[in-house]
């Protein structure tokens, strides 16, 4: 088993009117391929701006960052676009879908950043994305035609079409009831169970249950890193 | 990149107003471009035309002197052709075919009861080739009536349709000019509109010397009409001419400014006249380019709307792999369909407008392939430069920024 994510004494500032913002203070930790972690913590101990350094979406302060043996501190804006598009599927709170676009062109959107695909091979590759979260019978429809957990769904199928190394999920269930929620987190214990390699982040403590790691942060650290031994099954 | 034009127009038909909007100032400005250009060019056409039409080496000759600002001229400087200038012309003249004296008078012509206002040209038989004119019917005057100053006239197809309604044959019968009884001794072959919409066959021609005498009752000449031997030697006969003019009427300086009359080639009279035309075009067409800057600028405007509208797609592409060329070109992309789509749009529609003048009003319309492919070059550097700015500015955002705007 490969380590997938591999941080060192990572920290991130924000200056804000003058004042520096310590959002990440040193953290420390790696996962291997295969994991289901998630990150639990209060609102603004640091998740979000955690996640987004992993999702290579942000760039950290200082420390090291390696994303499946790769160093992303010392590459241009352009490279990690490009690191992006083709290891890390990103799910956000709230969907971010196109508007007025069916799900398969949703799904379809990364791979259309990517030369390697041609049309019908990207269409391919879509489909069976959505069959993965069990939207086969929603290929066609637009995303104001569905509902919030569908829509995540169709954010997932964009998160997984590229067969990215990791997948990376902010909130994700933030935005749905209690029993959508619970069908989303389904859904990411399937693709885990299918090997995908998960972090999951949340304030929910009830989800950890299901992940078989679980990280807590508190005002930029690391408090507590723990393996799941009663992990639970939906 | 066919990606790219895809997803643009993608873009773009989620929001179909409002790109037809932004496309109707380019449409605007290129059809008003190709209008323009049209109507210019179709004048310069009609100008040249016309010279041919009244002959290329036709040499006029006027008294006065339009350079001296006509605010102090007397009397007699406008009077100071003399039939004497014309003996000496024809005979020591090298370089003309052909010269003939000009007196002019307006009125009434009259036959039975009809009549038709008209202006009689006095000449001598030279006019014919000077004009380009040709005899249908009957004859020309002969020196013999311009000796006698006859009253003997040749008439176009306009003056026989308006006095001769009962199908007359107009030979031999004797028509009135003011008091002057004029007997028609030929009628012109019709030469039909000219190209500025004068009706060439409206004349009526008479021996100068009875216009001089009997209507007009003056000695001097209101103009000399001559013809160069070619086109070519047009500037030699008017420099001929100058210098026997400047001679009989004892002007000793070279100065243009002093002559007491005034030679105009055919020649020098279309390049003025095709010059002005030219300044008209410019004109018109930095009007009409100008729509077409306003036009780019709407497209700036949309385009900048857009990209702050458009905020959060950005930043969703951006976290899903678009690197900031690839937004950079999306919305290049975007703004270059939108302007080369109204474009072509306004091609068609400046073609259809002109086409429209062209059957609808009497101005002559020329479409030039050249204004459309300038035009169509211009709309295509318009996307690009108007769009240049916005997509610039969604190719620097920030990913997360972008994402989390709202
Ligand atoms: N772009 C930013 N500029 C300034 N401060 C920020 C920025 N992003 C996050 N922070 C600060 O960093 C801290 C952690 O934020 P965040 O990672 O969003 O927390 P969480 O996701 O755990 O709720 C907060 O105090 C927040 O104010
Ligand atoms: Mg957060």
């Amino acid at each position: 088993m490969g380590k997938i994510i591999e941080i060192r004494d990572l920290k991130r500032f924000f200056l804000v009117g003058g004042e520096t913002v310590q959002a990440l203070k040193g953290i420390n930790f790696s996962i291997e391929q295969g994991e289901f972690v998630t990150i639990m913590g209060k609102s603004g101990s640091g998740k979000s701006t955690l996640l987004n350094i992993l999702g290579c979406l942000d760039v950290q302060s200082e420390g090291d960052y390696f994303l499946d043996g790769v160093d992303v501190r010392c590459m241009s804006k352009d490279e990690r676009a490009v690191l992006r598009n083709k290891k890390i599927g990103f799910v956000f709170q709230s969907y971010n879908l196109l508007a007025k676009t069916t799900s398969i062109e949703n799904v379809e959107l990364p791979l259309m950043y990517n030369s390697s695909y041609n049309k019908i091979q990207r269409r391919q590759m879509a489909i069976k994305a959505l069959e993965m979260v069990g939207l086969q019978n929603r290929l066609y429809h637009k995303s104001n035609q569905m509902s919030g957990g569908q829509q995540q769904r169709v954010a997932i199928a964009r998160a997984l079409v590229n067969n990215p190394v990791i997948i990376l999920a902010d909130e994700a269930t933030g935005n749905l009831d209690t029993k959508t929620s619970f069908e989303i987190l389904a859904l990411f214990q399937e693709l885990h169970s299918k090997g995908s390699t998960i972090v999951f982040v949340t304030h929910n403590p009830e989800i950890a249950d299901y992940s078989t790691r679980n990280i807590v942060l508190q005002d930029g650290i690391v408090i507590e890193d723990s393996y799941n031994k009663n992990r639970k099954i939906i | 990149m066919g990606n790219l034009i895809s997803i643009a127009l993608k873009a773009l038909g989620n929001n179909k107003m409002r790109c037809f909007l932004t496309m109707l100032g380019i449409i605007i400005g290129v059809s008003s471009v190709i209008v323009m250009l049209a109507i210019g060019q179709g004048s310069k056409e009609s100008i040249k035309e016309q010279v041919s039409e009244m002959g290329s080496n036709m040499i006029m000759i006027h008294p006065g002197n339009m350079k001296r600002g006509g605010v102090a001229q007397d009397a007699s400087s406008m009077q100071s052709l003399k039939l004497k200038d014309y003996e000496n012309l024809k005979e020591e003249c090298e370089y003309i075919s052909a010269i003939s004296p000009v007196v002019n008078s307006s009125g009434q012509l009259i036959y039975g009861a009809n009549n038709h206002p008209c202006s009689v040209n006095g000449c001598n038989e030279d006019y014919l080739e000077i004009r380009k004119y040709k005899i249908n019917s009957g004859e020309m005057f002969t020196q013999e009536d311009i000796r006698t100053a006859a009253k003997v006239c040749v008439v176009g197809k306009t003056v026989v349709d308006k006095l001769f309604t009962d199908g007359e044959d107009p030979l031999g019968r004797t028509i009135r000019f003011g008091s002057i009884p004029l007997t028609i001794v030929g009628v012109l072959e019709s030469k039909g509109y000219n190209s500025m919409g004068q009706d060439q066959d409206d004349c009526v021609i008479a021996p100068y010397t009875t216009i001089q005498k009997r209507v007009l009752a003056i000695t001097h000449l209101q103009s000399i009409f001559a013809s160069a031997i070619s086109e070519e030697l047009t500037d030699k006969a008017t420099e001929e001419m100058t210098k026997i003019l400047r001679r009989n009427h004892r002007i000793e300086t070279d100065d243009t400014d002093l002559d007491d009359f005034e030679i105009r080639s055919q020649e020098e009279l279309a390049t003025m006249m095709s010059s002005m035309s030219d300044i008209m075009t410019i004109l018109l067409s930095c009007v009409a380019g100008i729509s077409l800057i306003v036009g780019g600028i709407g497209i700036m405007n949309i385009m900048y709307v857009s990209v702050t509208e458009r905020t959060k797609e950005i930043g969703l592409r951006m976290s899903v792999g678009a690197r900031g060329k690839d937004i950079l070109l999306q919305f290049l992309v975007e703004s270059i369909i939108i302007s080369v789509a109204g474009g072509i749009l306004g091609i068609v529609f400046g073609i259809a407008v002109s086409s429209f003048l062209a059957i609808f009003s009497t101005w002559r319309i020329s479409i030039s392939v050249f204004s459309i492919i300038i035009s169509f070059l211009v709309c295509s550097i318009v996307g690009i430069f108007f769009g240049w700015y916005p997509a610039k500015k969604a190719s620097r955002l920030n990913p997360i920024e972008a994402i989390r705007y709202e």
